[in-house]
């Protein structure tokens, strides 16, 4: 099919076709100078603040210090070790909460919402708060647990691993839930009952239909929650007392307390880079519109 | 009233003003990457005619619409209303009334008000505005109903809302995206001859997008049958039906058996059997016969000359109301099976059998509505 | 009686509410968890012992006094009132930044070549991604190059950042159970894109946004992280104020701001949850 070269308007169509996506691209160019100027450029300072040393050039002596520092090793492992745990934890406790809300009636399954939601919108501060003294020494639960018995001194339960991880827990919960419950909400009923019909039991149609189903929830779930306890400052400096020491807190003290550039951005840009890598793995098994669902 | 439309527009309409205008499209062309949606396409539609764009799903009629009401852009072409360039001018400077497949009301308004807004936006008085507003509501039959909200209405009531509320401004052009499809039967067919009344009445040039071919061909003065982005044919209903210029339009259209033919010499040959054909044979080739159930019937016993012939078993002998359908498999010389469809209407009480399933039959077809198409 | 209760029928594929009992146990147990850990500072907060007892053996106002007139004190070192102040003003100034151009950018996204959203969508929700760690040492070190440190500005600019990808996700989704054909119907009546948006999109959209604008106020009023390194000296947040407090000593008038705090959260999460159901979707 021969087309004339010199087709009736076509210059003035293609000016106006390009008129209409510029408006809409336009429309977004104030949220990309936002985020150009507030992130990309100070990330990418931080990049490259990284690789200066402490003499003012250029080196990778911020990054050799961290492999070969005892101390930096150690925060590595504390990082991922609480992490990792409090991902298994939410997901272990996480999970049955999910799965009842999704099996309940929707006026139900709000309320229960509302009570996952309720901690989650109050202030991270008021939350670890609450923890440091109810965990505390004169604390709600060793008033209890003395008052009943159970034990004849005090616990601790805060400025350690143990408080670090129970609060950490508390904040993370809603961010497994809340993909967890909308995955599983959205699974067809109609397919657990296929399932009887065939044969199945109940306890078989859950292991073999529904639990496959809920996985991206699950893994959305998962992902973020470990995302943000990698990066995670507030609960673990409140909780941990000083001894549970978190890359995040390094991070800062490195700036508040050595006014070291170098070395905070060199961990930082590892955090990122960790970060990414995961994020990236999660894009791969989950739709992006799925990680910004609420 | 005005009963069936003819093959054209019936000049006994009565004119009033000649408020419509003529639709010139010319060498429309929408690219998709390498998929053609509209693939230069040209069509004139005539001011004050009812032309339906009729195509199977995907086949570019909607997009037609779409670059008509502006919404989107060809790569290039031109679409004239009268005697306007049109085709750079954005959808609101265009005067169109356009109705949506799902009616698209505006939920927070009134049906008053969303019938007002064209008004509205045109800057008419309020009390001409209610004025308007009651004739419109009172011409798709929904007058009282001005302050129900959209969501207390019924589909069908939605329907003409959506109708009142493109036509209150008196456009010169009205365009239709499968107005009709989400309701249900009895309803859409009585909506089709109400719409048809509609036009008649209000006298504008109206284009009306279907893949329902029974409702093009009730509704339409012509139709263009668009399949491919491409424009296949162009033609009154009973053009369109009776002499459909390709093996696609004939399947589309109506129900049909097409039958494949070979010419050769200027002989029509099926299998080894030679058939006569209505229309001339100019080339040699392969081409289909169409054959429509209502055209075919039982042979009487005496062969006349004016009639082809078709033997075959009797498969099925289906009720379908006021039709009776055999489905029968043509003893072919080929090799080939080839199954036809014959429709009997089923007339008052005879005492003239049908054939009963098993039996040979032999089915006949007038010279005269044998057509074949390549 | 008991038993007629413990064997309904709970699921459609018939199991028994006896069967599931241990799945009901550890869900209340979670949620239960998840709620009363933040509800007990509450009665504390009236506890009249340094030590917040629970329950309290004596009830007083000391703490919300001491919060409430911490302005009157001589030593500003815990000014908390001046610090909720600038934490309400910031919080103010987010919505007045975020929601605008968070929805502005939203209908851009849904209206615009898919191919191009693809590519935009992950880099407008980029602050939710990166470490807020590092995003608040960047700004920092940003900041101190333009003498924004401390001020109100650079906090505002630091808190939207955060409260855009809320903004923005909340009202893309709102447009995406919107039905953008009413926009084109208006349009092919007369309205201009922009008539088109004001008349008919947004009186549909409006609660979505209100609801965005109660979550970009609760984030920057909640921000912690970006509010400890920019802000300081006269312009301290709440949050700031609150977490050297923590760290140094456990003073309890943090138990009555906490209160104070949980009440305008739930508050405003009310109201968010009710207005959220209130935009009509045809």
């Amino acid at each position: 099919m021969s087309l004339t070269s010199n087709n009736i308007n076509q210059n003035e169509l293609r000016k106006l076709a390009a008129r209409e996506g510029y408006t809409f691209f336009g429309l977004t160019v104030p949220y990309l100078i936002m985020v150009t100027a507030l992130i990309a450029i100070p990330v990418g300072w931080l990049f490259y603040l990284s690789f200066i040393g402490r003499d003012g050039t250029f080196s990778f002596e911020n990054y050799e210090r961290m492999w070969k520092s005892k101390a930096y090793i150690k925060i590595f492992i504390t990082t991922f070790k609480i992490s990792i745990l409090t991902t298994i934890i939410c997901a272990a406790i996480g999970y049955p909460l999910a799965y009842f809300m999704s099996q309940l009636s929707r006026k139900w399954a709000n309320i229960c919402m509302v009570g996952v939601l309720i901690p989650f919108w109050t202030s991270l501060l008021v939350r670890t708060y609450a923890w440091l003294v109810l965990l505390q020494k004169k604390g709600l639960l060793n008033n209890i647990a003395i008052d009943m018995g159970l034990i004849s001194e005090p616990i601790k339960f805060v400025h350690n691993t143990t408080g670090t991880l129970i609060g950490m827990v508390h904040i993370m919960l809603p961010f497994l839930i809340l993909p967890l419950y909308a995955n599983m909400r959205a699974i067809d009923k109609d397919c657990m009952k296929a399932a009887s019909s065939l044969g199945a039991t109940p306890s078989r149609a859950f292991w073999t239909v529904f639990l496959p189903l809920s996985l991206p929830g699950l893994l959305a779930g998962l992902l973020i929650v470990f995302v943000l306890c990698l990066g995670f400052y507030v609960t673990p400096a409140i909780l941990g007392g000083g001894k549970v020491i978190m890359a995040a807190m390094k991070i800062s003290s490195n700036i508040e307390l050595y006014f070291s550039w170098g070395a905070a951005s060199a961990l930082g840009v590892v955090l990122l880079v960790v970060t990414a890598i995961i994020l990236f793995i999660a894009s791969k098994l989950v739709s992006i519109d799925q990680l910004g669902s609420r | 009233m005005l009963g069936h439309p003819g093959p054209y527009f019936t000049t006994n309409r009565v004119t009033m003003e000649n408020s419509s205008l003529n639709i010139s499209i010319k060498n429309v062309t929408k690219k998709y990457d390498e998929f053609y949606a509209l693939k230069d396409i040209s069509l004139d539609i005539t001011s004050g005619e009812f032309m339906t764009l009729l195509g199977p799903s995907g086949s570019g009629k909607t997009t037609l619409l779409m670059v008509l009401a502006g919404f989107t852009n060809p790569d290039y072409g031109s679409v004239k209303f009268g005697e306007e360039e049109v085709i750079l001018k954005p959808p609101h400077l265009r005067g169109i009334g356009m109705v949506f497949q799902n009616y698209a009301l505006f939920p927070h308004m009134t049906v008053e008000q969303n019938v007002g807004y064209p008004q509205k936006l045109r800057g008419v008085s309020k009390s001409e505005t209610s004025k308007t507003v009651e004739e419109a509501l009172e011409t798709v039959k929904l007058e009282g109903l001005g302050h129900r909200r959209v969501d207390e209405l019924s589909g069908g009531q939605r329907q003409r809302v959506a109708l009142a509320r493109a036509i209150v401004f008196k456009p010169k052009i009205l365009l239709m995206d499968e107005p009709l499809s989400a309701l249900d039967k009895k309803l859409r067919e009585e909506m089709q001859i109400e719409l048809r009344q509609l036009h008649d009445t209000l006298n504008m040039t109206t284009v009306y997008v279907t893949h329902d071919q029974k409702e093009a061909l009730t509704m339409s003065d012509r139709i263009t049958v668009i399949n491919g982005g491409e424009l296949m044919q162009l033609g009154t209903p009973n053009e369109i039906y009776e002499h459909p210029e390709n093996g696609f339009i004939a399947d589309f259209i109506g129900e049909s058996t097409l039958i494949p033919v070979k010419v050769k010499n200027s002989k029509a040959l099926i299998g080894k059997t030679e058939i006569k054909v209505a229309q001339p044979l100019s080339k040699d080739g392969d081409f289909l016969l169409v054959v429509r159930p209502e055209k075919v019937f039982l042979a009487p016993p005496k062969k006349k000359k004016d009639q082809n012939y078709f033997e075959g078993d009797l498969l099925d002998s289906i009720f379908q109301g006021e039709s009776q359908l055999l489905v029968i498999k043509l003893t072919s010389s080929d090799g080939e099976d080839q199954v036809l469809r014959v429709r009997i209407p089923n007339q008052s009480v005879t005492d003239k059998a049908l054939p009963a399933i098993g039996e040979k039959v032999t089915i006949a077809l007038k010279v005269a509505d044998s057509y074949v198409v390549s | 009686m008991a038993n007629n209760f413990l064997n309904r029928n709970v699921s459609e594929t018939q199991i028994r509410l006896k069967d599931r009992i241990w799945l009901y146990a550890i869900s209340f147990t979670v949620l239960f968890l998840l709620i009363v850990p933040s509800l007990v500072v509450i009665p504390m907060s009236f506890s009249a012992s340094q030590y917040l007892e629970f329950p309290p053996k004596e009830w007083s106002l000391r703490w919300y006094e001491n919060y409430f007139f911490s302005w009157k004190v001589e030593n500003g070192f815990n000014d908390w009132m001046s610090a909720t102040w600038t934490s309400f003003k910031v919080a103010i100034l987010t919505i007045v930044v975020a929601t605008p151009i968070g929805t502005m950018a939203a209908y851009g996204l849904v209206n615009g070549s898919s191919r191009l959203s693809k590519i935009l969508f992950p880099i407008f929700i980029s602050p939710m991604m990166v470490p807020i760690i590092l995003v608040a040492i960047g700004l920092f070190y940003f900041f101190v190059q333009f003498k924004l440190v401390g001020s109100v500005l650079g906090l505002v600019l630091g808190h939207s950042l955060v409260a855009m990808p809320l903004v923005l996700i909340i009202v893309f989704s709102a447009l995406k159970n919107y039905d953008m054909n009413q926009e084109k119907v208006a349009r092919s009546l007369g309205a201009t894109r922009f008539r088109a948006f004001r008349e008919i999109t947004l009186p549909q959209i409006k609660f979505s946004i209100v609801s965005a604008s109660l979550i970009a106020f609760l984030t920057s009023f909640d921000e912690i992280i970006i509010s400890l390194f920019v802000a300081g000296g006269d312009n301290s947040t709440i949050t700031r104020s609150m977490f050297l407090a923590l760290r140094d000593q456990i003073d309890p008038t943090i138990a009555a701001i906490s209160t104070i705090l949980i009440i305008v959260s739930s508050g405003l999460l009310i109201l968010v949850q009710l207005l959220g159901n209130k935009d009509k979707s045809t």
